[in-house]
């Protein structure tokens, strides 16, 4: 076996061209010293065409998504921290530790390639922060135009260590909703940095990965009985789902919804309601009531979730709905998106 | 937030739905209209129709502009955004809108150059940034959004921009609150008048409302301890055998109005003969079009307008919702044919209009007498 | 019908253009203030004005706020008592 190069690869170029993305030595060199160097472990090193891996024992959760946000970095992170702890917190409130991700890019011709090692570069320091490696990466080049700079596409895997069964199936009437902190960050975040509303705040996207907020939920055991992390579509998306997944209804409090007050006069100034707005570093989830306060203890407990409360509880009905108690003493219903959270004049 | 959240007090609505319990006569319902989008949005928002007593009862008036363009112009506004170099600049709210053939969202998708804009200065900012492109802005709006479409066509001429054009709809308050007024078999007992329209127009512009159709007046503001201290005085008004326009949103309303603005408007536009409505028919000078001085900004002279009449569905009944004649739910197809997603009518068409209002935050809670449409 | 929003003046960068930044809990935009800029008033920074569409509409009467609230409050006042004479709990 002939000894692998070691020498240092060095990427001259200023931007991504057509032939980064040929299958060549361009693309190798950029591979090696972009995406190897900061994404180095044993899984991925070989470079072959799959990681070989060994399952630890346990169930597995197994998970995808994709990531087009513009602009690719804003106030509080980037597309690449984004797409990290995104794929880790969806397998987290699966109740899955997360061992193993995957990496395909589209990068637009012209990318500078500043650009993109630094996104490489969040994305490998989030990656370490959880303790997951990156064992499969694919980048492809598209022509100019054809893609808004860079999109990331990933996979996860994660192996459920209990044996905590966790879904709408299993949620009560009587049932506690907790949420782990402040919403609508990510969504008035990355709505302002693209400028094209021209507000000014310095209000920070809340990405962030949930893993160990989740694995101390499951440490209440049958007590927890659904988590999710509510992102696109925001919580009125991720209730809504479950009231229609359990055929029960979720009453919230409108003045237990922990808000941000520079967020909350970003949704009034552009008439968006912060029920609907994307969140990126937060957990949803639905405990037995005699373990409402312990899930609020545990999640406190974490830097994290430092502002958790508790925002509502589960009933019989009227069935499939979310409804929410105003703090004027009223009530509304929390309905289903319709279109998508436009700012709006009237 | 400052002037926001003091006005949302609880303790001070406790007061005051108590009060206004205090104010009705058990079993004499007061249908109170409230004309403006904006306040049909905070009443279902905070929730309170449940704070008031079963005697008040309270209809969505035709204050939404989204709701009351009608579909011709929203195809207008499409094939102006189809046309080749062109980009229309129009706010969120009309995106969503169907035409007579689909929405403006839909034409992006088949490569209108559709940009969404938060104020028609940016729209302008658009035009000076991008000179080989065409800007129009698709303005929509009553008295209050008027001004700042006047004020850009001024700095518009200012800058000798030559890629810039309005396509106006602007609409005028007075004109539908008449066709409401004069509608037979009208069940509107008093108004709450719309808050920022009437800091452009100012409150004695309703005085012909007590004045001639007998019915009492409030201009409120959009909080929840403003909406309920304003019905409070117009059941007050009718205690004291009173019939008058009444001005609940001192801090920001004058009697004349805001002098500057209606210069603005009275420089740049002018009404129409007449306008349509959707849900209440064509209504003379009930809308504003450019002034000769400002041709050269005016889309309706600029491009080809298909300016087609789109007919109302049959089965829609809004006309009758907006003059609290039926509820939303007593039309047949509520929540069936007609929902936010396929709204077939204007009261469906925006968060604001009844309808819709209804249907997304109230479908719940059913008037204890009348059986409900399915949820 | 019409969102508008109350914010405070911060800075009027150019008064002849009419602009100017105001700021809603940190929130801040540029707006046009040509609507409310008075030659024998003009618009300082620390006033109060409404926000439509990146327009300041109308200035807000701080005097004005204040009577409301303080009506209001009293209101209140006088309804709680009344609620408890009702109730008897007032010997």
């Amino acid at each position: 076996m002939p000894e692998p190069r070691t020498r240092r690869v060095l990427v001259r170029d200023k931007r991504i061209t057509l032939t980064h993305g040929a299958g060549g030595k361009a693309t190798r060199d950029l591979v090696e010293a972009l995406f190897l160097d900061a994404f180095g472990n044993d899984a991925l090193a070989p470079l072959g065409d799959s990681a070989v891996v060994s399952l630890p024992p346990g169930r597995v959760a197994v998970t995808t998504d994709s990531y087009v946000v513009r602009p690719l970095a804003f106030p509080g992170g980037d597309i690449g921290e984004l797409a990290v702890n995104g794929t880790v917190n969806d397998l987290a409130v699966a109740g899955a530790r997360p061992l193993w991700l995957t990496a395909g890019f589209v990068l637009e011709e012209g990318l500078p390639i500043d650009e993109l090692r630094a996104i490489v570069t969040s994305m490998a320091s989030a990656a370490g922060h959880v303790g997951v490696a990156v064992a499969a990466g694919d980048t492809k080049v598209v022509e100019r135009g054809k893609a808004d700079g860079l999109y990331v596409t990933t996979a996860g895997v994660g192996v459920l260590e209990h044996d905590v069964v966790l879904g709408p199936e299993r949620v009560h009437p009587g049932d506690r909703v907790v949420l782990s902190g402040t919403l609508a960050d990510h969504g008035v975040a990355v709505l302002i940095a693209r400028g094209d509303l021209r507000l000014e705040g310095d209000i920070q996207s809340d990405t962030a990965p949930v893993h160990e907020l989740a694995a101390a939920l499951l440490g209440l055991g049958e007590g927890l009985r659904w988590m999710r992390d509510p992102t696109r579509g925001g919580l009125a998306t991720a209730l809504n789902e479950l009231a229609a997944q359990s055929g029960l209804a979720v009453r919230l409090r409108e003045d237990a919804l922990p808000i941000e007050p520079a967020v909350a006069a970003a949704c009034e100034i552009l008439g968006i309601d912060p029920l609907y707005v994307a969140n990126e570093g937060k957990l949803v989830a639905v405990v037995a009531p005699d373990v409402a306060a312990e899930a609020l203890a545990r999640l406190r407990a974490h830097p994290l979730g430092a502002e958790a409360v508790e925002i509502g509880a589960v009933e019989p009905e009227p069935e499939g709905m979310v409804l929410l108690d105003t703090a004027l003493g009223g009530s509304r219903i929390v309905d289903l998106l319709v279109g998508d959270p436009l700012p709006r004049i009237c | 937030m400052k002037y926001v959240d003091e006005y949302r007090d609880p303790a001070l609505a406790r007061s005051l739905a108590a009060e206004i319990a205090s104010l009705v006569t058990p079993g004499e319902v007061v249908r109170v209209m409230e004309v403006c989008g904006g306040h049909t949005h905070a009443i279902y928002r905070h929730g309170l129709e449940e704070l008031l007593p079963p005697e008040v009862e309270l209809v969505h008036g035709p204050g939404c502009p989204v709701c009351v363009i009608p579909m011709g112009r929203v195809d207008d506004a499409i094939a102006i955004a189809e046309t080749e170099g062109v980009t229309l600049a129009t706010f969120g709210d009309m995106l969503r809108v169907p035409g007579g053939s689909g929405s403006l969202l839909q034409a992006q998708a088949r490569g209108a150059d559709v940009r969404m804009v938060y104020s028609p200065l940016d729209a302008l900012e658009l035009a000076r940034r991008e000179p080989d492109r065409h800007v129009c802005f698709f303005a929509i709006g009553f008295e209050t959004t008027a001004p700042a479409t006047a004020i850009t066509l001024l700095r518009a001429r200012a800058q000798e921009l030559s890629n810039f054009s309005v396509f106006c709809n602007h609409v005028l308050i007075e004109p539908p609150l008449r066709a409401i007024l004069e509608t037979p078999g009208l069940r509107v007992d008093a108004f709450i008048g719309p808050g920022h329209v009437s800091s452009v127009i100012g409150s004695d512009a309703y005085r012909f409302i007590p004045e001639e159709y007998g019915r009492p007046v409030v201009v409120s503001a959009f909080e929840p301890i403003d909406l309920l201290q304003s019905i409070a005085m117009l059941l007050r008004q009718r205690i004291d055998g009173r019939c008058e326009v009444e001005n609940q949103y001192t801090r920001v309303v004058r009697p004349e109005g805001n002098p500057r603005a209606l210069a603005a408007i009275a420089e740049t536009m002018e009404p129409r003969e007449d306008f349509e409505w959707r849900g209440l028919g064509v209504l003379p000078a009930s809308a504003l079009r450019l002034r000769e001085p400002f041709a050269a900004f005016d889309a309706e002279r600029l491009f080809a307008l298909p300016g087609a009449r789109i007919e109302d569905p049959k089965a829609c009944r809004c006309g009758e919702v907006l003059t609290g004649q039926i509820k939303p739910w007593e039309c047949g197809v509520f929540g069936t044919a007609c929902t936010p997603e396929r709204p077939l009518g204007t009261c469906m068409v925006s968060s604001e209009g009844a309808c819709a209002a209804y249907f997304s935050y109230g479908r719940l809670r059913r008037p204890r007498e009348e059986a409900g449409v399915g949820a | 019908m019409c969102l508008g929003v109350p914010a405070q003046i911060v800075e009027v960068a150019d008064r002849e253009g009419g602009l100017a930044t105001v700021d809603v809990s940190g929130v801040r935009r540029a707006v046009n203030v040509a609507l409310v800029d008075e030659p024998d008033a003009p618009i300082e920074p620390g006033d109060w004005v409404l926000v439509h569409v990146g327009f300041a509409l109308a200035r807000i009467d701080e005097e004005e706020a204040r009577e409301t609230l303080e009506l209001l409050r009293r209101g209140a006042e006088l309804e709680r008592e009344l609620e408890e004479m009702r109730k008897g709990t007032v010997r």
